[in-house]
């Protein structure tokens, strides 16, 4: 068996890729559902309809989606430009804590305050990933990694500051960190539910960065470094300043995701608000072959897996977890479905 | 200020470095024989995660220790297969492969507990593996209980470090090895195959890793729970540069770390004031930093993360 | 006289590209057989089907008589077939004896021999003349010396059939022929030999037979005794291909003057007291064996180096300090060694790749946003200009030929009407009709008077368009010679380093 390069990738398989991974990845969790004692097609029935089945859970499915479509594109950004940014828990989280802690304190009109919360969280995101995209002009270090483990002491810093100095006095139980003003919340899109105008921003993203990598200077230099370097640097295009971009770019985008939920959702900041928003949105990147149109709809697909299991989990009894494996193994299908719109099996 | 210093004449600080460079050493050394054959395994976090599941599983079902630390490295090994299966003869992103490996394994892994384990107030814990005190050698003053008072898994590790330095260096596997992490196009010249040999010691090393899990939830814990493994998994991709990519190395690496690791559990009941999460950070800011250090002189295996399409040059 | 080797009918096919169709050839014991075609004609597919590197898909091998599994270096090894690769198969960080032993002893064995193998190693070197030093790292060793660990590694496991590619591609002339009689000693002791080459007067100096190879196929079989260079010229191209002719005219000023220039790498110097002009109208040749710093004064040259010490002057501007943008801002217009690695992104478009180097200027953006109808109308015009055949704006990029892909990186320089041409190896894996096109333009260019630097390890090619030529060795330039007085002789000297002392650039 032999991989031999097709010479045109033909346009019905790259749509049908992403497809075919999560067919792929459902059929593969219903060998895990059939283990719990429970039929597969039941429980799917029950995960579609705890996320889709009604006016409400639609809401909800969408409200998760708001900050998954935001990771997703971070991470798409980045990844095009080979800039393997895995930080994105890490900059939602300062986002979402720089929000929270200016937004709790400065005293401005909402129309004012939220663009500017906004762009706080941008900003906290965009200088986390400097540090390591920094650390790899300079010094080779693998962002990789210190992106990785910047993950794990942010969650720590939020921890400290949500005991310490940005303590809420009022919250019983669960430590959270003081909420950001009431008029700094995103106004809902549909009434009595959760779903907040911040889903629109996040759309609006999509489209700016499409706008971006498509249209404008910065967009090709971007994609022409993350395709081939070497002639990249030959055609003059500085490799450092463009991934210093795009660094700023994706973590901005990760940061704006943890901003909008803080104004959106939550109110405040607990070390549990991500149920891995930063990791998932590596997975919907992929799903997306990294297209900013494909990452709105496998950041919806995402949702309705997470929020649809959550029902499922209380109607047969089958393990939450299922959400997490469900979307692990459509990250490892949709490489597979990649590759087999670039190359072909001969014998 | 002085307690800090008292702790560090204190022994049993200095066993429980080598108590806490156990799964440490375990993870180095596999993602060690990875890379020196030319790939990266990000799917450590998963793959110890998934190892520590399931040799405690093992252990919880009625199985001898010893087997549950098997149990758990052909878990390892399975998802170091699909790993590899992916990476090498597909050729695809070992960066997201190895992501999506420890997405899975985790997943897969807190799935599974989930599915087999009744969980009540308190996660059930089992018998786990107990100090063996090796005789006269334990009686040595100071250097007996650090040394020769360890679980044997610990015991374990530093054998594998032993091998795993011997079998690289002097045998022809270990040639193979090395040379197929350099220019795999040169092993296929001289008629081996470069491909089995990766998928090979990827699947050995994920084993090592596994095992290197599993240390921790039936020795130094006795019970499972969700995100135990901490970023160790990562920490130990970071320790493999510091280390250079060579045994020896790693095991120092392991065990600096280790001491720090150590050395700042107890420095948090010592000194007051100072925010626990700080002391928490330590090893991960540590770690960072040592790759920064050694970065420049970093003498990486010129085929790591090339991936070997045969015919293409 | 007992074959040694039996290639027959072999055919290999890679998706729509048949690179060895029906091909017979034979080799007889003690023979050194040369295996001559230009670029493309299959050649090295061959002999990697022979080793074992690929499986042909029609017809077999047979190596002293038995037949070879296919697709197995294992087999061909064992055998006694021996490759030495163009591109040396060989880990730079590990030792001349860890690259040689690879594979001699079974994996399972538990302790390597190394004493045994250093032994063997150290008699199989005396004994064929090719000293090495067991424990050097490869990445310490010169070209020369990679060379020789890769022949002794094939006879090292016994080879009694060498295939070597290429061998003199990185040879000056001195230790070129010095190998050629190191093969022949070969013969002596038992060894029968295939060399793969394109070049005419080794293959009639070293071989005793010629085999050619056109567009895959076997077209001719010769005794070298009784052929000659213009025989075989015209088997390998298949037709009179005209190469375009310089015609004499007057040069122009000083375009592009380094003076002095020392480029370090490192600490170590790559380029030490380099001095050249070239002057509009003019094309200066640099000849060379590769790894002499052609790729240091090409970076140079293209913006991506800087000088250490010395200057750069750019139609009286100082170049030196530019990059990239700024030399082509200046007037240079370059093209590149390696079109795949460094000429052309292969995943983009013709249009994005057309324009890629200049995306900064007013012509091809505005306020940050790219220009695209603008690229895409340059771009149709360089397709029908350049000749760039199978191709729209719109094209992926490495779905062209490389003698297409060659004309779209000339077309973006020449269309921009530089003043100053870097031209690097401009026809390195072309065929004959796509040498001819390239040669045409660059010719072109020159009678339009742009400057142009010519860097070639095609001696042939330097001669026909150079109007003045000067060698480079070991980072250093010997003085300019005018093209009527470069004979093959004088050449030969030259690129081994042999001139007098105060013949050197002034």
């Amino acid at each position: 068996m032999q991989l031999e390069r097709r010479p045109q990738v033909p346009l019905h398989l790259v749509v049908i890729a992403p497809l075919a991974a999560v067919f792929a990845a459902l059929l593969l969790a219903a060998g895990l559902i059939a283990a719990a004692g429970v039929n597969p097609l039941t429980a799917y029935g029950e995960m579609l309809n705890g996320a889709l089945g009604s006016r409400l859970s639609i809401t909800e499915m969408l409200t998760r989606a708001t900050p998954l479509i935001l990771t997703g594109l971070a991470a798409a950004v980045a990844f095009r430009a080979r800039l393997w940014n895995i930080g994105g828990e890490g900059q939602f989280f300062v986002g979402a804590l720089i929000t929270a802690g200016i937004g709790h304190a400065i005293g401005v009109p909402g129309w004012l305050g939220i663009p500017l919360l906004m762009l706080a969280g941008m900003a906290a995101g965009a200088l986390l990933l400097a540090g390591p995209a920094f650390l790899r002009l300079r010094f080779g270090v693998d962002e990789v990694v210190t992106t990785l483990l910047l993950n794990f002491i942010v969650i720590l810093f939020v921890g400290l500051m949500i005991e310490g100095p940005m303590r809420d006095p009022l919250a019983f139980g669960w430590p959270s960190s003081v909420p950001v003003d009431g008029d700094f919340r995103l106004p809902e899109l549909v009434p009595r539910t959760r779903l907040h105008i911040g889903f629109l921003f996040a759309i609006a993203a999509a489209g700016a960065v499409w706008l971006v990598l498509a249209r404008t200077v910065f967009g090709s230099e971007t994609r022409a470094a993350g395709l081939n370097a070497e002639a990249a640097a030959f055609a003059g295009i500085s490799l450092p300043r463009t991934i210093m971009g795009v660094a700023l770019l994706s973590g901005a985008l990760a940061g704006l995701a943890g901003s909008v939920e803080v104004m959106g959702v939550t109110a405040g900041v607990t070390t549990t608000m991500s149920p891995g928003f930063g990791y998932a949105g590596i997975v919907v990147a992929m799903l997306a072959a990294l297209h900013p149109a494909g990452v709105v709809a496998a950041a919806i697909f995402v949702a309705t897996v997470f929020v649809g299991a959550d029902a499922m989990s209380r109607a047969t009894g089958v393990p939450s977890f299922i959400a997490d494996v469900i979307v692990a193994l459509c990250l490892l299908t949709m490489i597979v479905a990649l590759l087999f719109t670039t190359y072909r099996v001969r014998r | 200020m002085t307690d800090a210093i008292d702790l560090l004449l204190n022994t049993s600080l200095w066993a429980a470095v080598l108590r806490i460079a156990t799964p440490l050493i375990f993870g180095v050394l596999g993602a060690l024989l990875c890379e020196r054959s030319g790939v990266l395994n990000l799917g450590i976090e998963g793959i110890m995660t998934m190892g520590a599941m399931s040799g405690w599983l093992a252990v919880y079902m009625g199985a001898p220790l010893l087997v549950g630390l098997l149990i758990a490295a052909l878990c390892g090994a399975l998802m170091g297969l699909l790993h590899a299966a992916l990476t090498v003869p597909l050729g695809l992103s070992q960066h997201v492969s190895g992501l999506g490996i420890t997405l899975f394994a985790s997943a897969l892994a807190y799935y599974l507990y989930r599915l087999l384990v009744e969980v009540g107030n308190l996660p059930p814990t089992i018998e786990a593996f107990q100090p063996i005190d090796i005789p006269i050698l334990s009686d040595i003053p100071i250097l007996g209980p650090v040394l020769f008072s360890q679980a044997l898994p610990t015991y374990l590790a530093l054998l594998a470090v032993a091998v795993i330095a011997y079998v690289l260096a002097r045998t022809p596997l270990g040639l193979a090895i090395r040379m197929t992490g350099e220019n795999p196009h040169a092993v296929e010249a001289q008629g081996l195959n470069p491909i089995r040999i990766r998928i090979g010691a990827v699947v050995a090393g994920s084993a090592l890793m596994a095992v290197g899990g599993a240390f921790l939830t039936t020795a130094a814990f006795n019970s499972f729970f969700p995100g135990m493994v901490q970023g160790r998994g990562w920490i130990c991709i970071a320790l493999v540069v510091f280390a250079s990519w060579r045994p020896g190395k790693a095991l120092i690496g392991a065990l600096l770390f280790a001491f720090f690791d150590a050395y700042q559990l107890r420095l948090q009941t010592a000194i007051d004031g100072v925010p626990y999460q700080l002391f928490l950070m330590a090893p991960y800011v540590l770690s960072i930093a040592a790759l920064i250090l050694v970065a420049r002189r970093a003498e990486v295996p010129a085929a790591l993360m090339a991936p070997y399409r045969r015919g293409e040059r | 006289m007992t074959k040694v080797l039996e290639l027959d009918r072999i055919t290999k096919r890679f998706g729509a590209l048949t690179a060895n169709d029906d091909v017979t050839l034979t080799l007889d014991q003690g023979e050194i057989l040369a295996l001559l075609g230009e670029n493309g004609a299959g050649k090295t597919t061959l002999m990697n089907i022979l080793f074992g590197h690929y499986a042909a898909d029609e017809g077999s091998v047979r190596v002293f008589g038995k037949q070879l599994p296919p697709g197995k270096p294992r087999a061909a090894i064992e055998a006694g077939v021996g490759m030495v690769h163009q591109h040396f198969t060989l880990a730079g960080n590990l030792t001349v004896l860890d690259n040689i032993m690879l594979g001699s002893e079974p994996l399972t064995r538990p302790k390597s021999a190394r004493a045994e193998a250093r032994a063997k190693l150290l008699n199989i070197a005396d004994r064929f003349g090719l000293p090495v030093e067991p424990d050097a790292k490869i990445s310490t060793l010169s070209v020369g010396e990679r060379q020789r660990v890769e022949i002794l590694k094939a006879l090292y496991r016994d080879a009694r059939v060498l295939i070597l590619d290429e061998p003199t591609a990185v040879l000056a002339r001195p230790e070129a022929m010095r190998l050629f009689e190191t093969l022949r000693d070969m013969t002596g002791e038992g060894l029968s030999l295939i060399f793969i080459s394109h070049k005419l007067h080794e293959v009639m100096a070293a071989s005793d037979r010629v085999a050619v190879l056109r567009a895959g196929r076997m077209v001719a079989e010769r005794e070298t005794s009784k052929t000659s260079p213009g025989e075989l010229a015209e088997l390998m191209v298949g037709r009179k291909v005209e190469r375009p002719v310089r015609e004499k005219h007057q040069i122009g000023a000083p375009i592009l003057i380094a003076d002095k220039v020392r480029l370090e790498d490192n600490g170590e110097a790559r380029l030490d007291d380099v001095t050249f002009t070239v002057h509009a109208g003019e094309i200066l040749g640099i000849v060379g064996v590769s790894g002499n710093g052609q790729a240091s004064l090409g970076a140079l040259l293209s913006g991506l180096a800087h000088p250490t010490s010395g200057r750069v002057t750019l139609a009286g501007q100082e170049a030196g300090q530019l990059g990239p943008r700024g030399m082509i801002r200046a007037g240079a217009g370059r093209v590149p060694e390696d079109r795949h690695a460094e000429g052309v992104v292969g995943e983009l478009c013709l249009w994005e790749n057309a324009v890629l180097e200049r995306l900064r200027t007013p012509e091809y953006s505005r306020k940050g946003f790219v220009r695209q109808r603008a690229a895409r109308d340059h771009t149709a015009d360089l397709i029908e200009r350049f000749d760039i055949r199978g191709a729209t704006p719109d094209t992926r990029t490495r779905l062209l030929s490389g003698g297409n892909m060659q004309k779209l990186i000339l077309g973006r320089v020449l269309s921009n009407n530089p003043r100053f041409v870097l031209a690097n190896q401009p026809t390195r894996g072309l065929d004959e009709g796509a040498i001819a096109a390239v040669h045409a333009k660059l010719l072109a260019a020159r009678a339009d008077g742009a400057a142009i630097l010519l860097i070639s390890e095609e001696l042939e090619e330097a001669v026909a368009l150079s109007d003045r030529i000067q060698a480079i060795v070991k980072g250093r330039l010997s003085a300019p010679i005018s093209a009527d007085d470069a004979d093959p002789q004088r050449l030969g000297l030259m690129m081994a380093g042999v001139w007098e002392e105060d013949e050197h650039a002034a």
